[in-house]
């Protein structure tokens, strides 16, 4: 069961061959049978998951419903879910209960689907590999000794070895499209302001976006149906109309212009990674797409312009956890500044702290021009180089990541070198415009996802690209070793 | 670009952290790492350029100036580590 899509699934819920009672406790014993293994859940809600999945065979009895209901997901533990324990994987929020429910999750909630639980994360989004949560590293389900990517790598752990059907995740500068590259699955980034970023716990405000984790654009194509669109309760939701993200899926790809980035297949990239892309191209190929090289010339710059606006905007958002409200308070503080700083400092982990110093730096008196302000004009210079590329070609293609998922540890002892590996997905965010990874193929049994860039908006577009391939490839059908059975 | 460690406990103070003395010096060159990287920022010419802030140009929309919320005084008081009376507590600031 754990293999099907959602289509086939919601097929099934309706001609009553399964219930989603029954669905949920397959998963539910997937969870509890595979997970000692991978730590890709924080929380896990049986009790709730079982009520849920009952009130959707209610309404699936009644004929009512559509292709979501009852079908269970896994939430990335950065939403805030209202009376669920939500922690951002930060120590910082261990008793955090949110009053509310984000956006994404309540619309998640009202086309049916059942949340089967809460999945691990770095530590507020920040990391490349899912090795900064308080609560444990993830392990990559297609080798433990290997990181599942990050800032998502608990939701892109549990797809992947099929503890959920699809799960929510969030990206702000490859938080999606890394760990679904190295993971194996397809994840997409909207464009920033598509998808509500009401009760998303806040990293970077002007690069935050949350999109769907699926095994395929096909699921993807569903998830996002639910959650994108106008929310008034997010000051920067775009207005503009969604598209009907599923019927769009079947359009031929006749004629399609994809353009590659030269800048995206350089030094740095493995020569493996690289031939596997240039493979998913040559189908595009096949399929009736044409080819041309392009050039992104501001694509270094990207990973200086981010690390000093992610980090700008983090010291401004995290001053809200403060010990007052809500979060982790110091034992005895001796007086207010005391409480601040010790609960600060006791709250957040090690990268935590860096960013926030970063971001205080960069937007301190005599430095703002020569960082932040700096960095936002870096920032125009690479969404211009987006948009003359789009005028030339309908979408941009390359690799997710320079190389496939990197041993836990390996990375943890140089303070930037992780940061370099984020080159050909950061200058996305910093653009807004929407991107997916999909699998492509494997470099020495480890996944490997293509990247695919498009214009603002055409997430329909993005969607129809990757379903195609996905027709006639099986990369996205795989199961790793561990999660075979049952 | 690098920075020594009364910097960072400058930083610190700002950021409202409590750093030891070990804790400094690691930050005093994990931080001189990370801004040695964005330096190479100040060799390009931006001349002219108009910082982005919002990547969709878009302004603040704006919404009547009414009451949209219910009072929720009690939820929002259950994540408090410490309240009393309906209120927040904290150290004594004013003797």
């Amino acid at each position: 069961m754990f293999q099907q899509n959602i289509a086939t699934l919601a097929q099934q819920l309706r001609n009553k061959e399964i219930s989603s009672v029954e669905l949920t406790q397959h998963f539910l014993q997937r969870i509890s049978q595979f997970d000692e293994n991978l730590n890709s859940f924080i929380t896990v809600s049986e009790s709730q998951a079982l009520e849920q999945a009952k009130a959707a065979d209610a309404i699936l009895s009644q004929g009512k419903g559509n292709n979501l209901t009852g079908i269970p997901i896994a939430h990335k533990d950065l939403f805030c879910t209202q009376g669920t324990l939500t922690t951002c994987g930060s120590k910082m929020l261990n008793n955090f209960i949110p009053p509310y429910e984000s956006t994404v999750t309540q619309r998640l909630a009202q086309a049916g689907t059942v949340t089967l639980g809460k999945t691990n994360m770095d530590e507020f989004a920040m990391g490349s590999s899912n090795e900064n949560s308080f609560y444990g590293a993830v392990k990559n389900p297609w080798n433990l000794d290997t990181v599942p990517g990050g800032s998502s790598g608990g939701s892109a752990a549990a797809v992947a070895a099929g503890l959920a059907i699809a799960a929510t995740g969030t990206d702000t500068g490859g938080s999606i499209r890394q760990p679904a590259s190295f993971c194996g699955i397809t994840g997409l980034k909207p464009t920033y302001g598509r998808v509500s970023r009401f009760g998303m716990i806040a990293y970077a405000s002007s690069l935050d976006q949350a999109g769907p984790m699926a095994k395929s654009a096909e699921d993807c194509a569903h998830m996002l149906q639910a959650m994108a669109g106008f929310d008034q309760n997010d000051s920067t939701c775009s207005e503009t109309a969604t598209d009907d993200y599923i019927s769009n899926l079947n359009s031929p790809l006749s004629g399609l212009k994809i353009g590659l980035p030269k800048e995206y297949f350089g030094d740095g990239l493995d020569s493996n990674v690289a031939k596997i892309i240039m493979d998913a191209v040559k189908e595009f190929e096949k399929l009736g797409a044409t080819v041309k090289e392009i050039s992104l010339p501001n694509l270094q710059l990207s990973i200086p312009a981010y690390y000093v606006i992610a980090p700008s905007e983090a010291s401004s958002n995290l001053s809200r956890f403060d010990g007052v409200r809500f979060g982790h308070r110091c034992e005895n503080p001796k007086d207010l500044m005391d409480m601040y700083t010790r609960s600060r400092a006791e709250g957040f982990g090690t990268e935590v702290q860096k960013r926030i110093m970063v971001g205080t730096y960069a937007l301190s008196e005599g430095y703002y021009d020569a960082y932040y302000l700096k960095a936002q004009r870096i920032r125009r210079l690479i969404k211009q180089d987006f948009v003359s590329a789009l005028e030339e070609v309908d979408v941009i293609m390359g690799p997710v990541a320079p190389t496939t998922a990197f041993e836990l540890g390996s990375k943890t002892s140089d303070p930037v070198a992780m940061y370099l590996e984020d080159i050909y997905t950061l200058s996305v965010n910093l653009a807004g415009i929407p991107a997916m990874s999909v699998p492509a193929g494997f470099s020495e049994k480890m996944p490997v996802g293509l990247q695919i860039m498009g214009n603002y908006f055409s997430e329909a577009k993005l969607l129809n690209i990757a379903h195609q391939y996905q027709q006639v490839t099986d990369w996205h059908t795989q199961t790793p070793n561990m999660a075979k059975g049952a | 670009m690098s920075i020594d460690k009364q910097d960072v406990q400058k930083i610190a103070h700002l950021a409202r952290l409590a750093l030891s003395e070990d804790d400094a010096e690691q930050y005093q060159q994990s931080l001189s790492s990370v801004l040695s990287l964005v330096e190479q920022m100040q060799s390009v010419d931006t001349d002219g350029v108009e910082p982005l802030s919002n990547p969709l140009e878009s302004t603040q929309r704006l919404r009547d100036d009414v009451v949209t919320e219910e009072n929720r005084r009690d939820d929002f008081l259950a994540n408090a580590p410490l309240s009393e009376a309906g209120l927040f507590l904290v150290p004594k600031v004013i003797d």
